[in-house]
């Protein structure tokens, strides 16, 4: 497939391939987007070399993705811009449907840490080293992730406790 | 001193586990802290829960702050009391029919979200615009963001003390409703615009309003000037309150003009250019100190570029049709739905299976919102409906960083930072 890179990002998927050679699996681009595929195992190296060496310094997002597979279920998002190249891209890294656990990259980026619990609370995968790891949206007593396809759009009836609804009558 | 734990002296009568563990997260917080915790004779500690249906918070926000007197040591920030779960919802209807949830996204600007959704679609399924439908979507936005400002205006100086400024500015929002009432039929929840273009012309009626307000809004923006900018009161109440210093900004994600604020001009209108804002002049209004007042300068200012842009919107508004006349990307006009079959077929069929992007597509585009950078990212897996929809959205963005900026405030300041950062929890929670 033809890839129509920038030179920043021809210039970031080189750099990335080069020292990150065992980790690199896939640079490609759809509707103009570039997704920039990498193994999770060193997701911590690589957003600092990239925030660091590369200067993709703002992280814009982080989202996840159930691809509904039996192999590489879930993919996490990385959104990073660069606000001196005027370049964003998104590295992206899958995970197995059995234990999804990666590393929490919130030592580069602090904004990382409600990001990485969304994903969590809406796909259950999980971040090691995470400061605050907790539910973001739905209560810690909710025992299921919504955004998996799993889950029915109508919810789970009696999943979730509701205040009396006629208070005076108990 | 026997130190009982957070948890064990605060009753919770609902979602124990979630209680607790909040609770648990706020005494966690910076650990370091905690060597400072003495003997407390005075009782000068307390933990404060503030909201969720606290007037001030801007909605359904929850503050958890844990005071020393009136500082605030550490705060805690707990949504998701408006999830309504829109991406699940977004899986299940077409791109269209979806459209109308983005209004009830970041309900007080809904024209820009119908505009971010359509712009991503239109992306991803490769629609051409035409002309006329970008400059009418670019006036539409930029009038959501001066409704959207008016609005933290009003409610931030009400934080503030001054309750009838409040009604001033309301007043305003009020014509610019009135205007979205002749844009699209709707005063609150517009969605005027549509995949490939938007609902319908600017009446002549709509034309004339704009124009008026063009023409008068400059004058009550420079009154508001006069009433504040020299008021001492709310130059104290603002100075050097929930400072974000520009070397945290980026690093805990401030977006919108929370950023500008401390002093980054990332705004998407000139970072990637989308409709036609190539084409119009307009200035990026940053300040450096980060602090609440500069954010009231940087709205301030958006709303007289804002006004510079829609006229010249208004000087170049080309001639030429409103929607792409495609009917395998976009909805037929009504004259074409009622007086032809073809028309009223590919009417049934737009609205039954949609527009189809290719299989495996993915994307990502964003516009600039009143409250900073609103994207969708869209993957597609070849039919009506789109896989996997995620919005990214501002509030949630500054709200992450709100909790950082309220450590070490006054409780007093609290609400006016929250109105200065001005989140909305409708597009926070999803």
């Amino acid at each position: 497939m033809d890839l129509e890179l920038s030179d920043t990002l021809q210039n970031t998927v080189d750099k990335l391939s080069e020292n990150f050679a065992d980790s690199f699996v896939k640079v490609y681009q759809s509707t103009g987007d570039t997704f920039i595929l990498v193994e999770p195992h060193n997701i911590v190296d690589i957003c600092r070399y990239l925030k660091e060496e590369l200067h993709y310094i703002y992280l814009n997002d982080i989202f996840g993705i159930d691809r509904f597979t039996t192999e590489d279920r879930f993919e996490v998002v990385y959104n990073l811009i660069s606000l001196r190249d005027r370049e964003k891209f998104f590295l992206k890294v899958r995970l197995p449907e059995e234990e999804p656990v990666m590393d929490s990259i919130t030592d580069v980026w602090q904004s990382a840490s409600w990001m990485e619990r969304e994903v969590y609370d809406m796909f259950g995968v999980k971040f090691n080293n995470h400061p605050d790891f907790r539910r973001i949206f739905m209560p810690e007593d909710y025992n299921y992730y919504p955004l998996r396809k799993e889950f029915p759009l109508l919810g789970i009836p009696g999943s979730i406790e509701l205040p009396n609804s006629t208070p005076d009558t108990e | 001193m026997s130190k009982t734990r957070l948890v064990d002296q605060l009753d919770s009568k609902f979602f124990e586990e979630h209680q607790n563990k909040l609770y648990q997260a706020l005494e966690d917080k910076h650990t370091t802290i905690e060597m400072l915790d003495e003997d407390d004779p005075l009782n000068t500690k307390m933990v404060l829960n503030m909201g969720p249906q606290h007037p001030a918070t801007h909605g359904v926000l929850r503050l958890i702050l844990q005071l020393r007197g009136e500082l605030i040591e550490k705060a805690k920030v707990d949504i998701g009391y408006l999830h309504r779960g829109v991406e699940k919802i977004a899986e299940n209807k077409t791109y269209q029919e979806f459209m109308p949830y983005t209004d009830r996204m970041d309900y007080l600007s809904p024209y820009s979200n119908n505009v971010a959704l359509c712009t991503a679609v239109e992306k991803i399924a490769n629609v051409e615009v035409p002309e006329r439908a970008h400059y009418i979507r670019m006036i539409g936005c930029e009038l959501a963001r001066i409704s959207s400002h008016l609005l933290w205006l009003g409610t931030m100086v009400m934080d503030a003390g001054a309750v009838s400024f409040f009604i001033w500015t309301f007043r305003e929002r009020e014509k610019l409703y009135d205007i979205f009432d002749h844009i699209g039929g709707h005063r609150f929840t517009i969605s005027h615009a549509r995949i490939g273009g938007v609902a319908n012309d600017l009446t002549d009626d709509a034309l004339a309003m704009i124009k008026d307000f063009v023409n008068e809004f400059p004058q009550e923006l420079k009154d508001f000037h006069g009433l504040l900018d020299r008021n001492k009161i709310f130059f104290d109440r603002n100075r050097e309150v929930g400072v974000l210093k520009p070397e945290d900004a980026l690093e805990i994600g401030a977006t919108g003009p929370t950023l500008r604020a401390s002093g980054y001009a990332y705004d998407l209108r000139d970072f990637s250019p989308y409709a036609r804002y190539d084409e119009v002049d307009f200035e990026i209004p940053t300040r450096l100190e980060g602090d609440n007042l500069a954010r009231y300068y940087v709205r301030m200012e958006e709303m007289h570029e804002s006004i510079r842009i829609i006229r010249q919107c208004l000087d170049k508004l080309p001639k030429g049709p409103v929607r792409t006349d495609n009917a395998k990307q976009a909805y037929p006009s009504k004259d074409e739905v009622y007086y032809s079959m073809e028309g009223m077929i590919h009417d049934f069929m737009m609205t039954d299976t949609g527009i189809c992007p290719p299989e495996g597509a993915e994307t990502y585009h964003a516009v600039e919102g009143p409250k900073g950078e609103l994207g969708y990212y869209i993957q597609s897996n070849g039919t009506g409906h789109p896989w996997r929809l995620k919005i990214n959205s501002p509030s949630f963005k500054n709200l992450q960083a709100l909790e950082d900026m309220l450590d070490g405030e006054m409780v007093a300041d609290t609400v006016v930072i929250i109105g200065g950062v001005d989140p909305v929890l409708g597009e926070a929670d999803k």
